[in-house]
């Protein structure tokens, strides 16, 4: 039995790294509780994230936390983009087309980066990531830290906006009642494409924040868009509030997976989980019955 | 007036008559490519039985390959125990798994795209599960003795291409023929029934929890048989590959570009995308270029067009070209 | 003995009592309505007959067997069958195998299936558009194959949903002859939820009123149409029927 300590830090490193993996699941949270779009391209975008701050650390020697507001920019314009060219056109159609529709979009981004990064591991190497602060007996990394910061400001202020501006609210209406957005006058397919790109955002800033934490490889795309489907639906689908907790318990389950069974079995762990909340809580902890 | 039927079955046995003659038109290496041909002409129909005629979408068809292989590839491994006897054990489990996701799943009223996590998650966690699994060799893979490859060795599954293309030829028409029965049958029409409306099936006497499992364990069956053909084909065996979720797409592939829920769209589907991918990869070879992952970037981007432009499949559209 | 026997049923949804102790008896071979405004109970009466929920309290009697809380394709097996208020065909199947499917409750054959289905369908005057899909249909012909469908199973109750909602007079009417004759020659017991007065006029032999889940009426037309409760929650003092 590991002493105390140790796994008081692991835990303390997975709630850490749980709110990277919130942040990330809180994208696609908002992306399907509004759009209804089950974006089954969602950790390839993550990954993507993850590497272009590995890129424009390793040319320009860009800090990932700086390099979070050009790479979120040009997401945003991407996940615009993505909505209305190809899912706009798409919303009438039945569900499993949908579906397809991004599991196409995944399947390309995943091998393109496959073809462009190749196989290997990369990783980003900041001083600060070796620092770490002690409190008592816990030690926290700065690089972790940090990351999980970054990942609570972000959901902040999304939370923000929904609460608290106009758009925010519209969006909410949107999500409500697409007919009734129509007819009071708003324009809902920009509204749904700037919620696209709000998600992407969201992937991108957890994306240059998780790069601190792993090394990316291409294959972690799928495993992250599951691992964000497993956080969203324990969480709650459209609970912005449940994709943080979803984030933080995978986070420590799979820290505490990984301590006491062996690393490579934590994510099955998660498809436990998975499977669990499925059967028995289809809408999550925090989320609401459809 | 031409008979509708007589057309299809003749252009039917003359694809038959082209299939069982092929060996002594081409090469070992595109009898090879044949052989993938019918193997995805054949699993994309087992997928298509539970997506096509009952409406569920399952991600995690990998499950049953990988399941299906594992089993006979153990019993030959461990005790010598040939295909033929292995597959009865293969189909079994396969069976058994397909009927607890399908419990689980119709029981608790899980559908659509939820259905679809389902089946993924139960595939990634097997996956997972068989990579600590060290009977079946962990993630180091099992390796099936592979003895002399010219002579055929039915009963241990062993020989030369020819004997794997002719039988998977047979299992792709037994498929198919399987299919075209289920479909003209009480089965395949209280599947469709089930699969447009399934309240109105109800109202009609139809226990859909019934006949949805009913289909999940046709599926899962011939999925297993598939599997048990990969391992006694390829010969080893690894978790990552086997379980891995790409395999599960590859299946569907077939079906979704052929068109789902039709007899020929699996059989096409297949053919288009292994025919135009393998082209692919020889322009490429040709031109000197070798990069990884471009055949899958091809995958997606005809899923991706099929799916915007032809959202039923290329067979509905070509057969109303050809007025068949 | 009555075919059908609603003996005191009730139905709440979270504090809303939906129907309160409704009882009313339908005999073999008649044609009964069920009529009342909106929200008095009828679809919730119905549903429970259909298999849809079960009741909290009371009893349902088909042939003297108790049905209430059995499955939807319980109760068609045992002899009831159902059209829905907004239709559900098969739509991408074609009218006759519409039909097959349900035929194929009582047929194990698809020969003998396709057989009874085209009798089915010639009869309800859809021959002429039996290899057509289903979703090409004009409304009318909708609810046609929807009753089609539901004779396929060859029930002994047949219970309409709002059947002529959305019809125009003149294929009111004709429904109405379909039912009449269907009722006459098979003896198939017709229970019908209507609004449209013409029609449960027409067909009904004896009706049931509903209104906030209670009955308040039963009778011939004739008496229901004069019942003074019936007048003032339902059809105005100025009905002329």
């Amino acid at each position: 039995m590991p002493a105390l300590d140790l796994v008081a830090n692991v835990v303390v490193s997975g709630i850490l790294t749980g709110l990277v993996y919130g942040l990330m699941a809180l994208g696609l949270s908002v992306i399907f509780g509004v759009v209804r779009v089950v974006n089954f391209a969602h950790g390839e975008m993550m990954t993507i994230a993850m590497y272009a701050a590995t890129a424009l650390f390793i040319a320009l020697k860009l800090d990932p936390f700086v390099a979070m507001l050009p790479i979120a920019a040009a997401f945003f314009v991407f996940g615009y983009a993505l909505q209305t060219a190809l899912i706009n056109p798409f919303i009438t159609r039945p569900e499993h087309s949908q579906f397809m529709l991004l599991v196409a979009v995944a399947i390309i981004l995943v091998n393109a980066m496959l073809m462009i990064f190749g196989p290997d591991a990369r990783n980003v190497q900041v001083d600060y990531q070796l620092e770490s602060y002690e409190l008592g007996p816990l030690l926290l990394d700065k690089g972790r830290l940090l990351a999980a910061a970054a990942a609570v400001i972000a959901a902040a202020g999304l939370f923000a906006f929904f609460r608290y501006t106009l758009t925010g609210k519209a969006i909410r209406a949107c999500a409500d009642n697409y007919l009734g957005a129509r007819v009071v006058g708003l324009n809902v397919k920009h509204l749904y494409a700037l919620t696209f790109g709000l998600g992407a955002v969201c992937v991108a800033i957890a994306g240059c924040a998780m790069v601190l934490l792993v090394d990316v490889t291409p294959p972690l795309g799928p495993a992250y868009t599951l691992l964000a489907f497993v956080i969203v639906i324990v969480g709650g689908l459209g609970s912005m509030g449940g994709a943080l907790l979803g984030g933080v318990l995978i986070g420590v389950s799979e820290a505490l997976a990984g301590l006491f069974i062996a690393p490579s079995a934590k994510s099955m762990f998660s498809f436990g989980l998975l499977i669990l909340v499925l059967l028995l809580r289809p809408q999550g902890l925090l989320g609401r019955r459809a | 007036m031409r008979n509708p039927y007589l057309v299809q079955i003749s252009w039917l046995a003359a694809l038959a008559a082209l299939l069982v003659a092929l060996p002594l038109l081409v090469g070992n290496y595109a009898l090879s490519v044949a052989t993938l041909i019918l193997y995805f002409a054949y699993t994309g129909q087992a997928w298509n039985v539970m997506m096509g005629f009952a409406g569920q979408l399952s991600l995690g068809h990998a499950l049953y390959v990988g399941v299906g292989a594992y089993a006979a590839g153990s019993l030959f491994f461990h005790y010598g125990v040939g295909p033929w006897a292995g597959v009865w054990l293969a189909i079994a489990l396969c069976v058994a798994l397909g009927l607890v996701i399908g419990f689980l799943a119709f029981r608790f009223r899980i559908s659509g795209v939820y259905f679809a996590l389902l089946t993924i998650a139960f595939a990634e966690f097997t996956r997972i599960g068989f990579d600590h699994f060290a009977w079946t060799g962990g993630p180091g893979g099992m390796f099936l003795r592979v003895a002399q490859r010219d002579t055929w060795d039915v009963a241990n599954f062993r020989g030369p291409p020819l004997m794997y293309y002719y039988a998977m030829l047979f299992l792709a028409i037994a498929a198919f023929a399987l299919c075209a029965w289920l479909l003209r049958s009480r089965a395949g029409y209280y599947w469709q029934a089930i699969r447009e409306n399934e309240e109105a099936a109800q109202a009609l006497g139809i226990n859909t929890f019934r006949w949805k499992l009913l289909a999940v364990a046709i599926s899962a069956a011939m999925t297993a048989v598939a599997g048990v053909f990969f391992a006694f084909y390829y010969n080893n065996l690894f978790p990552e590959q086997i379980f891995h979720i790409s395999r599960s797409i590859e299946i569907i592939l077939g079906p979704v570009i052929g068109g789902v829920g039709t007899l020929f769209g699996p059989v096409l589907g297949a053919a288009v995308l292994t025919l135009l991918s393998d082209g692919i990869t020889e322009v490429l070879a040709f031109a000197g270029v070798e990069m990884p992952g471009i055949k899958q970037v091809f995958y997606g981007v005809v899923l991706l067009a099929v799916v915007m432009f032809l959202p039923h499949g290329i067979w509905p559209a070509l057969a109303k070209r050809l007025r068949l | 003995m009555s075919l059908l026997a609603v003996c005191s049923v009730s139905k709440h949804f979270r504090g809303l009592r939906a129907v309160q102790e409704v009882s009313f008896d339908v005999p073999e071979g008649d044609i009964h309505g069920l009529i009342g405004p909106n929200g008095a109970g009828k679809t919730t009466t119905f549903n429970m007959i259909a298999g849809v929920y079960a009741p909290d309290s009371g009893e349902i009697l088909f042939a003297g067997r108790a049905i209430q809380g059995l499955r939807p394709d319980e109760i068609c097996a045992a002899g009831i069958g159902r059209t829905f208020q907004i239709v559900k065909p098969f739509a991408g199947l074609s009218v006759l195998d519409n039909v097959m499917v349900g035929a194929f409750l009582r047929e194990r054959h698809a020969a003998s299936a396709r057989a009874a289905a085209a009798a089915i369908v010639e009869r309800l005057g859809l021959g002429a558009k039996r290899d057509l899909p289903a979703s090409s249909l004009t409304l009318p012909d909708r609810k046609r194959l929807e009753v089609a469908r539901a004779l396929a199973t060859r029930p002994r109750l047949l219970l309409l949903d709002e059947v002529m909602a959305g019809l125009r007079p003149t294929e009111c009417d004709q429904m109405v002859g379909v039912f009449r004759e269907l009722n006459r020659s098979d003896g198939t017991t017709i229970l019908l939820i209507e609004h449209v007065m013409r029609a449960v006029m027409a067909l009904a032999r004896h009706i049931a009123v509903l209104h906030h889940g209670a009955l308040i009426a039963r009778g011939t037309p004739e008496q229901v149409v004069r019942d003074p409760a019936v007048l003032e929650c339902y059809l105005g003092e100025e009905t002329e029927v």
